[in-house]
């Protein structure tokens, strides 16, 4: 055969819903010119487990577990999400000692989340040794979580008027000893990582994420804060008790995977911060108002969002004045994250995909609800 | 001195006094090639185990500890289980070409201890062209690493031995290239001429003649071995497993045993070419039997190959191809010219 006569032709692959490195079970359907990718196309919803329709069938209280369940990785935020949006809505004022408490467990709980990312981000990239280090100082995070409140993932911490469970004797300690050492630890991935020529290979300038394709598909969190714009619901429109803290958001300046790496890092350095000023500060006092156990909550309709450690995380909450709501609908960070993936992956290739997914931090569990 | 040379001379001569002459030639060239590929077994089972113990304490872990002393025994559990598993091939598999790429690999990776010298006299076939005929030989895996990717009939298998055949293709050149200033510098082809030329102390060593050959050699072997950060073949995050993703059972085994043969053959050619071969690192040392010496600089070197695989991410394709030809490769060719001045200037 004549060499006029050979021709190529692009294929289909299903990467997924069984695939080492969808983080969880998404499939993209990807169209490929050799390594090259032609097109993603993303298919989500192998985990819809129908939580805002489960909402409409439990009281406010009782769906307080259920948010624990949209981000396993960080069931602290999503708490968080829910139980400010119902206070915003029935005008219930917390006591300032459950608002520290609740920021302290929501930004350990974003470290935790972060160093899961960190972790998995590495073994994408094919570094297998990260991952145990990472593992190694969220156990230390767990362990506090476990002392509070006896579970390791899904808490059920906080609930409407406050925190459910103060925290227990040895708690302070414990919790300071690793504000001790874990900036060092942060220093030590980033020995691993940063600078690694390979690591800059894999990630400066892979997956660019330009300020309006960023803004366009509605990108928040880490992930538009690598692109560079100062954009964080704790500083722009602090909640809870935010306004009293002193930090720092951290911002990259192209947008590229590595930006979107170094912008976790440093923000689990400020997170410890925020810890270090709420551990110090700590007031006495209650840790719950009281709510019956029937409560109803005034008839309208409330938006809140928070930042959780994935982006904007917000509840759409409408109220008929009965104890259970009429609808809830929440905005998730990662929906709105994955959407981007097919804008920026395309005419990369496939082991670039895997680098910019992980940059993305998507959780799939909270992609479907 | 406890050199095995001896006592494998000592059975030749027995078996001489009492058999004719065809026969002794077969008894010693069946036990011969019995007694290599026995200890490549044990050693490759070894590799395993050890690397999971190296990953695991990298990774402050404890690895296998279950199956006997610090679970020494768990590559044999593990060997027995892939050998109980159901031997699946595919429906749309081409199926000789599925069935006959592992054997390749195996049998590839085995061949090439036809010319490695273990020790004084511990060598089974001295052949004057001993590391052409390795390189050679070891090409051989690209052949079944495409073969598997090919039969397997699956579009991940397929990129994997795409991947596979471009990477081993490409670092042929300059592996090839290095090899070449330690043998201009040894004048020899042959193994044994090549580890005598290095006799007599560590300054010997072509290490210290050939520093830029060895860090190319090394580079490029690393590729040839599929170890990170050069494995993209078999990319697990990417490929899922590239290659080997529709084996399992015995077949799977043969391709993961090759990989750890192939990963001592590497050490051993490094350590044969740069550091001496079984030559001790000082005179006064030569109380201690060559074959230890061998052996104990093969497995520093394996140690170091896993060390790069727990250390490092993986690197992309394009990168690997462009880094083989843009930069190992001119090296390697610079190598030649420093070494062949070398040899002008003080040779004559």
């Amino acid at each position: 055969m004549a060499i006029e006569q050979l021709k190529t032709e692009e294929f289909m692959v299903n990467m997924g819903p069984q695939h080492p490195s969808t983080h969880g079970v998404c499939k993209l359907v990807i169209k490929m010119d050799g390594e090259q990718i032609k097109s993603i196309q993303p298919h989500v919803g192998f985990l819809h487990r129908s939580i805002e329709k489960i909402a409409e069938n439990r009281t406010y209280a009782q769906f307080v577990p259920y948010t624990d369940r949209i981000d396993y990785c960080a069931s602290m935020n999503a708490n968080h999400a829910y139980v400010t949006a119902v206070e915003k809505m029935a005008g219930i004022q917390v006591p300032e000692r459950a608002e520290y408490l609740r920021v302290m467990m929501a930004e350990l709980n974003r470290i935790a989340s972060h160093l899961v990312w960190i972790a998995t981000f590495a073994i994408d990239l094919g570094a297998v040794t990260p991952f145990l280090y990472a593992f190694r100082e969220r156990e230390l995070i767990l362990d506090l979580f476990e002392m509070t409140c006896g579970q390791r993932l899904t808490y059920n911490y906080m609930c409407i008027g406050g925190v459910n469970w103060d925290i227990p004797q040895g708690f302070e300690p414990k919790l300071r000893e690793f504000l001790k050492i874990f900036p060092q630890k942060v220093n030590e991935y980033e020995y691993l990582l940063t600078n690694n020529p390979i690591f800059l290979y894999r990630t400066k300038g892979i997956g660019v994420l330009d300020m309006d394709t960023a803004f366009a598909y509605s990108v928040s969190g880490p992930s538009i804060r690598g692109s560079g714009l100062k954009w964080d619901i704790r500083k722009a429109e602090p909640y809870s008790i935010y306004n009293k803290f002193d930090f720092d958001v951290p911002v990259g300046h192209t947008g590229d995977v590595w930006d979107r790496y170094k912008v976790r890092l440093n923000e689990m350095r400020e997170s410890t911060k925020i810890v270090q000023q709420a551990i110090e500060g700590l007031p006495g006092g209650d840790t719950k108002v009281k709510v019956p156990m029937t409560w109803k909550p005034p008839e309208g309709e409330v938006f809140s969002r928070i930042e959780a450690p994935r982006g904007e995380m917000a509840y759409h909450i409408i109220s008929d004045g009965t104890p259970k709501p009429y609808r809830i609908k929440i905005r998730t960070a990662s929906y709105c994250n994955l959407q981007v993936l097919p804008v920026i992956a395309v005419n990369h290739l496939i082991a670039d995909l895997v680098a910019i997914f992980g940059s993305l931090d998507v959780i799939l569990p909270e992609v479907d609800r | 001195m406890l050199e095995l040379n001896v006592i494998f001379e000592a059975v030749h001569r027995w078996l001489e006094g009492i058999l004719p002459q065809g026969l002794v030639t077969l008894i010693s060239a069946l036990g011969t090639g019995g007694i290599v590929l026995a200890f490549l077994s044990i050693l490759a089972l070894f590799l395993v185990w050890w690397e999971r113990k190296v990953s695991a304490h990298m990774q402050q872990r404890l690895g296998p500890m279950r199956t006997g002393w610090h679970g020494v025994l768990q590559t044999i559990a593990d060997g027995v289980k892939l050998v109980q598993k159901e031997d699946l091939i595919p429906s749309t598999a081409d199926r000789p070409v599925y069935f006959w790429a592992p054997v390749i690999c195996f049998v590839a990776a085995f061949m090439a201890y036809l010319v490695i010298p273990f020790g004084r006299g511990l060598i089974v076939q001295d052949l004057n062209i001993g590391i052409l005929y390795i390189i050679a030989i070891t090409t051989f895996t690209v052949v079944s690493l495409l073969m598997a990717g090919w039969g397997s009939n699956n579009k991940w298998a397929l990129l994997g031995g795409m991947r596979s055949a471009a990477q081993i293709v490409s670092y042929e050149v300059p592996l090839t290239l290095s090899i070449l200033g330690a043998v201009m510098l040894a004048e020899t082809l042959s193994m044994v001429g090549i580890v005598q030329s290095q006799a007599g102390g560590f300054w010997n060593w072509l290490i210290f003649r050939q520093p830029i050959g060895f860090i190319v050699y090394y580079i490029a072997a690393t590729a040839e071995a599929n170890r990170t950060p050069f494995d993209i073949p078999e990319a697990e995050q990417e490929l899922v497993a590239g290659f080997n993703v529709e084996y399992s059972g015995m077949k799977f085994a043969m391709f993961f045993l090759a990989e750890f043969v192939n990963m001592f053959t590497i050490s051993a050619i490094a350590v044969t070419l740069f550091f001496g071969g079984w030559n001790a690192p000082h005179p006064i040392f030569n109380f201690v039997p060559s074959w230890i010496w061998f052996m104990g600089k093969s497995l520093v070197s394996v140690f170091i190959l896993m060390w790069f695989r727990w250390t490092y991410p993986r690197i992309r394709v394009d990168q690997l191809m462009g880094f083989a030809w843009k930069f190992l490769l001119p090296l390697a060719f610079l190598n030649i010219i420093l070494t062949g001045l070398g040899v002008l200037i003080f040779r004559n």
